[in-house]
């Protein structure tokens, strides 16, 4: 028995570390990817700079303008609206990975990295990290502005960082998403106008600004069964405070399922680009 | 001889109803130069795309360094650089930034992808700039930092998809450099080009492709032999006496063209045909004052064989 546990121990063995290897390898070009990206979201800071300016414009126009028509029963508006921003930062942050991954492909950097040795997966991994990095500044900086303009997070401490967590998980996920779509058009103008329709449709059917209880009843069938509405509750429920466990769970699926199912057609699109 | 290094056979591609390869088949040996000479939409970059790997043939075969591109295309791309219009560098980068990134991707080693990125920027003039970014760069200072990043790895089989197009001849001249040392040292280079002085120059082996398949293989020597033909300019300083020349090189059987005082003459065999050309002008018309020979040219070759013109 011995004489046939060994070798097959070591082959075992081998395994796994060649496995390892391959892992450690591609996470390793994710990060070399990432940084890369990250250079030159830093040296080309209008983009930046844009990707904020349209929430704050957005918390403006909510808090002050429309604000005051809208009428949230048992909350103060700021405290419901802030939510509803989050999920529009990083849902139209998400649009920026199909920007991204289409100007990449317009360039021919993708060429390049695609007749490199490097690990495939590493091209998508490496843009959505940076993306999600991305996310996390501007959310940081719209909960500034939110606080500003008199948000107050009655959930608490706790309850506002967990329903960050949940937006920009939900972000990364989207990102995944609009990757496909990035790799398919090698024009990143042509890729922003695809993606900002969807993320509109899916952002104002939603309960991110009013309540879904204020639409006519066909517009909320959809509008409370898609991922922007359930991410919008659950951050609710976590900020204004209540039970949330419920809401938690079903944006959790939503985000844990797009992930799953965006990112095997993306990386399937890429492995088939030559095709 | 030895097994060539790439080798492609009967290669096919077509993007809906465009045929881009139409049964290509070509070889590389190590140390050599291919050069691939063809107008706009021939499949030259389809078929560098194929040997990169990054697309995928719809029939034929192959082989890298001894690997399939299909079936091995991860193994494949650890031996193969690629340079050229379509592969690109950062424009948001260093040039510095640009070979560290790409060094290390290619599985070169954090610290060998330094020194190696340093040692590329010197070799291609670049070690001034290193620092800025790559969009303040000159076409020409680009074209050097992409095929540097083609050479981190230090790759034994180079593709050049027209690395040259739109550069300045300096430019020009110090890749044409780069590329022959390359040779040299034994890397196995497949160069595509428009200009047919670049293959000249280049190649040790030219094909000229059209519509997706080879026209014809050789040297360019061989090449121009075949089917250049050497052009005789005869001056006779006066247009009566160029004129009588033609009537005589005419009754003759060549074909001269008259042009003001001077006439040219076409013919297939060779620089030798002079002494022919002075004798049948002999006590008929005035001696000529000039005489220039021009040896043929791959662009006789390319013409005669992409535009179906007389083939000599």
């Amino acid at each position: 028995m011995s004489t046939i546990a060994i070798p097959s121990r070591q082959a075992a063995g081998r395994r796994v570390t060649a496995t390892l290897a391959i892992v450690t390898s591609a996470l390793s070009d994710t990060a070399d990817v990432a940084w890369r990206n990250l250079l030159t979201l830093v040296r080309t800071p209008q983009a930046l700079i844009f990707a904020t300016v349209q929430p704050v414009i957005f918390v403006l126009l909510f808090r002050y303008a429309f604000g005051g028509a809208i009428h949230v029963p048992g909350t103060n508006y700021v405290d419901f609206l802030m939510p509803g921003i989050f999920a529009q930062t990083v849902a139209f942050g998400a649009v920026g990975t199909a920007v991204g991954l289409s100007g990449d492909l317009r360039t021919g950097l993708l060429i390049r990295f695609r007749t490199l040795p490097m690990a495939p997966i590493a091209v998508l991994g490496g843009r959505t990290v940076a993306d999600l990095a991305r996310n996390l500044l501007v959310v940081a900086v719209m909960t500034g502005v939110g606080f500003a303009v008199g948000f107050r997070c009655p959930g608490g401490a706790g309850g506002l960082f967990a329903a960050l967590g949940l937006v920009v998980a939900f972000g990364y996920a989207l990102s995944w998403g609009f990757a496909s779509l990035g790799l398919r058009v090698s024009d990143p103008e042509a890729a922003q106008a695809a993606a900002v329709p969807v993320t509109f449709l899916l952002v104002f059917t939603s309960a991110a600004f009013v309540p879904s209880t204020d639409m006519p009843g066909w517009l909320q069938v959809f509008g409370t069964h898609q991922p922007i509405d359930a991410l919008v509750n659950a951050e609710r429920a976590l900020i204004l405070g209540g039970p949330a466990a419920h809401d938690v769970l079903i944006s959790l699926a939503w985000s844990g399922g797009l992930l799953v199912v965006f990112a095997l057609l993306a990386a399937r699109i890429y492995a088939r680009m030559g095709r | 001889m030895s097994q060539p290094t790439v080798e492609a056979c009967d290669l096919r591609k077509s993007y809906g109803e465009v045929r881009a390869l139409d049964g290509l088949s070509l070889a590389v040996t190590a140390g050599s130069v291919l050069g691939l000479l063809g107008p706009n939409g021939s499949g030259k970059t389809t078929t560098v795309s194929i040997l990169a790997t990054s697309l995928r043939p719809d029939a034929g075969r192959a082989i890298v360094a001894g690997l399939d591109v299909v079936t091995q295309a991860a193994q494949v791309r650890r031996v193969i650089g690629l340079a050229g219009q379509f592969a690109a560098v950062d424009a948001n980068l260093t040039g510095r930034e640009n070979l560290r990134l790409i060094g290390r991707l290619s599985r070169v080693g954090r610290a060998q992808a330094r020194i190696r990125a340093d040692d590329l920027l010197d070799r291609f003039g670049l070690t001034a700039a290193a620092d800025r970014l790559v969009r303040g760069y000159s076409g020409g200072m680009r074209r050097r930092l992409d095929v540097a990043a083609a050479l981190l790895h230090r790759p034994p089989v180079l593709f050049l998809d027209e690395p040259t197009s739109g550069l300045d001849p300096e430019s020009r001249f110090a890749l044409w450099d780069a590329v022959r040392d390359l040779a040299r040292s034994g890397t196995a280079v497949l160069l595509t080009t428009q200009y047919l002085e670049e293959a000249d120059a280049l190649a040790d082996q030219v094909m000229i492709i059209s519509a997706g398949r080879a026209a014809d293989t050789g040297t360019p020597a061989e090449l121009k032999a075949r089917f250049g033909s050497v052009v005789f300019h005869l001056g006779f300083g006066a247009p009566q006496a160029a004129q009588a020349a033609q009537t005589a090189l005419a009754s003759a059987g060549y074909r001269p063209e008259r042009d003001g005082g001077g006439l040219q003459v076409r013919s297939a065999s060779g620089s030798g045909e002079l002494a022919g050309l002075l004798r049948a002008l002999d006590g008929r018309a005035p001696d000529p004052v000039s005489v220039q020979v021009r040896e043929p040219t791959l662009d006789d070759v390319f013409l005669s064989l992409t535009h179906g013109g007389e083939a000599a």
